[in-house]
């Protein structure tokens, strides 16, 4: 535990609050309940003062000849105001310190700098992207005036600029608020943005030997104040103003990076970084920010399926849950594996290990995604939930250990039927032919691939954005993901299929609800006691004590 | 082609510029140390690096690149003993439009500026120190190249100076052709191999986070100079020459429409305007009259001829007595510029005649501005450069009526909003001519200058 | 881009001068690459980047920030006009044109151009510069490192005949 922080008394618009030592003006105002308009200020990146949005009038107490501040008729510190105007992004605040936000200085200078920062921009916001979510349409409608005083050429910059494989540059748009510049060079390590020529006529480049490629490129577009970076993915595709926003979190990785998705007409158009200071800061990588696609294919699982002499049919739910149930009471405990997939939800990896209990088999387990850790943001474990599938007996203390054996196994022929929850058994060296001679192959999945095409029951279910439910990141955060879009066709909520499997083998089991489940986890999890799906705030809630090692970088 | 050598007027007081123009003087070490030089050095070895402070404390030396901060208050930041080395960096960076002088004493008189540094550096603990100098200057930096060799040759540089145990080394940094770099942040920036933008104050002072954000002192050439002279008489005695507040001498540097431009070193104060355009530089050219001087360098704001200004003087008894004098009676010193609404700046008078249009000077200053902003802070990226685009329309025909206010507005969203001094410095010009000769603006929006700013050439 | 083994021992003593960040030695590098060349070239960049452990565009910002930096040859000599209050009072547009005339170089505009002006045959190159601090002895120009104080028009063709 920190020491108890000094408070300090400051003085904003006449009256008098504390705020705790070390805050900058900006946010104490802002604590104050009084913004201030900032364009190049970042709470995550270092303050270089550049735009000048933020000026403020400061003062500091008056000094007696004591060396001691006067006190006015109010019994507080008569303030000293320097004449003239200060920014607030780069300063802390000080005891007795004056701020003025609101005064006619401070209106002067918001609107001369908006004049500034327009009078050489292209002012084409009817095409642009940013439109809807640009910090300069939305100032100078407050600070700005209607008309311009300005008669002159515009200066001439660099347009449609392909800055970098998934980022597109607009420099007539840009401000030169060098927020991109610093977030590659202090967050992302990848110093290749930089400000070229002088002046008026300065713009942003990278070196044509060494583009915006990074996998973290995309932050620099959320920072963007204005529509000079925009996403080479998402421009053009949908006006900001239609997207529906949920809260969620990225699936990619082990880190869980807190999002939003934006949808419009249950399709999702983005995802960005939701700030959690906890586990992403402001950010989140290109990888996973782009790896959602896949949720708008064509091909998604729509329809369950039953295997028939001509192959896979259209069945109804009831019929295809009914045949998975008898075929699994066919075999004994141990001719059946399951093999679920770390990309599930706490509520569903639960549910998983019931059913695998219902059918007594000892072979179970799920299988590991790793790649290179990054030390930014992005986890050698790219599933999303291992700690999950492990806290609940889905996969042992090393993932993945069990399934050479399954595999092995299946080719025997002492394992005669499969569950498998969103994952493909082709990963695993299994060829279709193998697969196809097992006795029973039930598949929950979204999209298809060998293991869907070789099911003798196949079971469509959901992609992440089109559930609720929570994951356990790597730290130990429980997280929750909302639901953004419905699934597609009859597909259905993963949970409710692997409910209704159980159901098959064991009959009712009282869970109607994904809170029921909820229930049944924090019943039997000490850690999770007393917590609720609806209780997992946004920003998640801290299962185990963080340690070191597992701290993040940002 | 003018001769180089000048010969100095009997009114002048040359201290810095002793050297500068005598026939018998050369810019090696022999003939330096055959003068006399490197005797303050050896002296100010032989004290204590405070007491040097404090001499140049009391000696009240103003700061000559053009902001006028006491010097010795600059030194007193830098705290004996700290955690992190000090540097000293010697602004040679010459590019306020007006201003000729650190030119000629490195050019001509180089070692008397190493001799400054070299004491200099003792003073503040600096074991390591730059020369700025401005990339337009090819020749003299390769004269202080030379100068430092034969320097460390004797031993007035390197390992254990003269046996003291200090130990310094200076390099010298060349610029290329950017007078943000004169700005003592962006001139750090420019040095750590960054772009020149300057840094925000708080928290970027040099003499706390300076270079490496390491304490840093950034003295102008003129400034070191000076601290030889310190050494030499004493701050008391030194404090004597000019006046109170505002003591020493001052390089003047005067061009424009005068019969002898040139530079002159005077006491600080010594002479006023009139004496110093009509006696000094030998008056207007024939036939003309006064009607505008910028005092201190391009970025100083103008003064009309035709103006009173109200300044107020101490009499014998102490109390304070306002006077309304003309431009030709002001005293050329720190206060009374300022107190007439200008700056004594970085010396450079700029005098313009009667033939002169207003339009075109300031065009051509905010031409000069507009190249110069390093672009860094919003008001002066765009003011600049907007305040040269309305200058040159109304120049080529295209004014329009409200271009005269438009100006003063843009000028007066510049100054005083931007990081680092050069917000001033081109929105003065601006303010002060529009303020000014307004009916000549007014007048000008809609007809055509010829070029040279003469209505009469 | 060669390198000579004289011009890689200057950079190696020049990265001396900076002890606490060779990046500091980018402009210094820069200055010598172009004494060395007559011009940035895009090699030069990269490897002064290299060089200093920087990214090419650490240096790039560098170089199109100062004028003096060019990234295209200039003319075997190179005229620098002072343009700004002083000279432009005593001449100095005129002085730009009038070196134009005699060094058969065809110039658009009066202010700061982009290109470097150049006469047909490359003998000259020419461009206008700010205040280069003569300012009393006004108009100034530099002929390569050589500088001219108070040119006067007519001296104009002499002083090129200097410069073959």
């Amino acid at each position: 535990m920190s020491a108890p922080t000094e408070l300090l008394n400051v003085q904003i618009d006449g009256v008098w609050h504390q705020f705790q030592k070390g805050t900058r003006v900006i946010e104490a105002c802002a604590q104050a309940g009084k913004f201030i308009p900032h364009y190049c200020y970042h709470p995550k990146l270092s303050s270089p003062g550049n735009c000048r949005m933020c000026l403020i009038e400061m003062g500091m107490p008056k000094l007696g000849a004591d060396r001691k501040p006067e006190i006015g008729a109010d019994g507080k510190p008569v303030i000293n105001w320097i004449p003239r105007p200060q920014i607030s992004c780069a300063q802390d605040i000080a005891e007795g310190m004056g701020i003025r936000t609101e005064s006619p200085m401070v209106k002067e200078c918001r609107n001369g700098v908006m004049e500034f920062l327009l009078i050489n921009h292209p002012l084409d916001c009817p095409i642009c992207d940013q439109a809807g979510e640009c910090h300069l349409q939305e100032y100078s409608v407050e600070f700005g005036t209607s008309g311009s005083r300005f008669l002159d050429e515009k200066v001439k910059k660099p347009k449609r600029v392909e800055i970098g494989p998934r980022v597109t540059l607009d420099d007539e748009r840009c401000i030169l608020c060098s927020r991109c510049i610093r977030f590659m060079k202090e967050v992302a390590h990848d110093d290749v943005l930089g400000f070229v020529s002088r002046g008026s006529h300065t713009y942003l480049t990278a070196h044509p030997d060494r583009l915006l490629d990074s996998n973290y490129s995309l932050n620099t577009v959320d920072i963007c104040p204005v529509g000079a970076l925009t996403s080479s993915d998402f421009r053009f595709k949908m006006r900001v103003w239609f997207l529906k926003e949920t809260k969620s979190i990225c699936t990619s990785c082990a880190t869980g990076c807190n999002t939003i998705i934006g949808t419009r007409q249950n399709e999702v158009f983005r995802q960005t970084p939701r700030e959690n200071d906890a586990v992403n800061s402001a950010w989140m990588c290109d990888y996973g920010r782009l790896n959602f696609h896949y949720v708008n294919y064509p091909d998604r699982l729509k329809t369950p399926q039953i295997r028939e002499s001509q192959g896979l049919v259209d069945a109804s739910w009831n019929s295809a849950l009914v045949k998975a149930g008898e075929a699994l009471k066919q075999f004994q405990k141990d001719e059946v594996a399951v093999i679920a997939s770390a990309r599930m939800t706490n509520e569903e990896l639960w549910l998983t290990k019931k059913l695998i209990d219902s059918i007594g088999t000892s072979r179970h387990d799920v299988v590991p995604r790793t790649g290179k850790a990054d030390e930014i943001l992005m986890s050698a474990d790219r599933n999303p939930n291992t700690l999950g599938a492990q806290l609940f007996g889905v996969t042992s203390e090393t993932p993945g250990s069990g399934l050479k054996a399954i595999a092995d196994k299946i080719r025997s022929g002492a394992i005669k039927a499969v569950v498998v929850l969103g994952e493909n058994l082709a990963e695993l060296g299994l060829t279709v032919d193998e697969l196809r001679k097992l006795g029973a192959l039930i598949v929950i999945d979204i999209l298809p691939n060998e293991t869907t095409r070789s099911a003798t029951v196949l079971l469509p279910s959901s992609a992440f954005s089109e559930k609720r439910g929570s994951m356990i990141n790597i730290k130990g955060r429980l997280q929750r993901l909302n639901r953004a879009t419905q699934p597609p066709g009859m597909a259905r909520d993963d949970w409710e299929i692997i409910r209704d499997l159980i159901q098959q083998l064991t009959g009712s089991n009282g869970i109607y609800l994904i809170e029921d489940v909820f229930k049944q986890i924090t019943d039997s999890i000490p850690e999770m006691n007393a917590l609720s799906l609806s209780k997992i705030s946004d920003k998640g809630v801290q299962l185990v004590e963080e340690t070191q090692e597992a701290s993040a970088t940002v | 082609m003018a001769s180089t050598t000048r010969t100095p007027h009997p009114r002048e007081k040359r201290i810095i510029f002793k050297n500068i123009d005598r026939p018998d003087w050369t810019n090696d070490i022999g003939c330096y140390l055959q003068d006399g030089g490197y005797e303050e050095l050896k002296k100010a070895l032989t004290m204590n690096p405070q007491e040097i402070v404090n001499e140049v404390k009391a000696s009240g030396l103003r700061g000559r690149g053009g902001a006028g901060f006491p010097c010795g208050v600059k030194w007193g930041f830098i705290k004996p003993g700290g955690p992190k080395p000090a540097y000293l960096i010697c602004n040679a960076d010459e590019s306020e439009p007006g201003t000729f002088k650190d030119r000629y004493i490195i050019h001509q008189d180089p070692h008397q500026l190493l001799e400054g540094m070299i004491i200099s550096c003792f003073a503040v603990n600096a074991r390591l120190a730059y020369i700025y100098i401005r990339g337009e200057f090819p020749e003299g930096a390769k004269i202080l190249e030379r100068a430092l060799a034969e320097a460390r040759e004797h031993g007035f540089l390197g390992k254990n100076i003269l046996g003291s145990g200090f130990d310094l080394e200076i390099y010298v940094f060349r610029g290329a052709g950017a007078y943000i770099c004169g700005e003592e942040t962006g001139l750090i920036e420019s040095m750590e191999g960054k772009r020149p933008y300057p840094r925000i104050k708080p928290p970027y002072f040099p003499a706390v986070l300076g270079l490496y954000l390491c304490p840093t002192i950034v003295n102008n050439v003129e400034t070191l100079c000076n601290v030889k002279y310190i050494v030499r008489i004493g701050g008391a005695e030194y404090a004597k020459i000019g006046k109170p507040n505002n003591t020493g001498t001052r390089l003047l540097c005067v061009s424009g429409d005068v019969q002898r431009p040139g530079y002159y070193e005077f006491e600080v104060g010594g002479v006023t305007m009139g004496e110093l355009i009509y006696d000094i530089c030998g008056g207007l050219k024939p036939g003309r009259t006064l009607k505008a001087v910028i005092p201190g360098g391009s970025s100083a704001k103008v003064l009309s001829a035709k103006d009173r200004y109200k300044i107020k003087t101490k009499r014998p008894d102490g109390t304070m007595v306002e006077n309304e004098i003309g431009l030709e009676d002001v005293p050329l010193d720190f206060d009374t510029l300022a107190a007439v609404g200008s700056m004594a700046g970085s010396g450079g008078v700029i005098v313009m005649d009667d033939t002169r249009e207003m339009v075109w000077a300031l065009n051509n200053i905010n031409e000069f501005y507009a190249h110069e902003s390093c672009g860094q802070c919003t008001p002066c990226r765009e003011g600049s450069l907007w305040m040269k685009k309305i200058t040159e329309r109304m120049l080529h025909g295209g004014g329009a009526e409200r271009d005269t206010d438009t100006l003063k507005s843009v000028a007066d969203n510049i100054a005083g909003r931007t990081i680092c001094a050069f917000g001033e410095a081109c929105a003065w010009p601006t303010q002060s001519f529009v303020a000014k000769f307004r009916d000549e603006f007014v007048a000008t929006a809609g007809t055509k200058g010829n070029g040279n700013g003469s209505t009469n050439h | 881009m060669e390198l000579t083994a004289e011009l890689q021992a200057r950079i190696d003593e020049v990265i001396t001068h900076y002890p606490v960040s060779k990046r500091s030695a980018a402009l210094p590098l820069l200055h010598l690459m172009q004494e060395h060349s007559g011009f940035i070239e895009d090699d030069a960049v990269t490897w002064i980047a290299t060089k200093l452990g920087l990214e090419p565009i650490n240096v790039l910002e560098l170089v199109t920030f100062y004028p003096m930096f060019r990234r295209e040859p200039a003319g075997k000599h190179h005229i620098r006009v002072c343009r700004t209050l002083s000279c432009a009072m005593a001449g100095g547009y005129q002085l730009l044109d009038t070196f134009c005339k005699h060094a058969g170089i065809q110039r658009q505009g009066n202010g700061h151009g982009t290109h470097l002006h150049k006469s047909e045959d490359g003998k000259y190159s020419i461009e206008f510069v700010e205040c280069l601090a003569s300012c009393g002895f006004g108009p100034v120009c530099m002929i390569n490192d050589d500088f001219y104080e108070a040119v006067a028009e007519q001296e104009v063709p002499q002083l090129l005949e200097k410069y073959q």
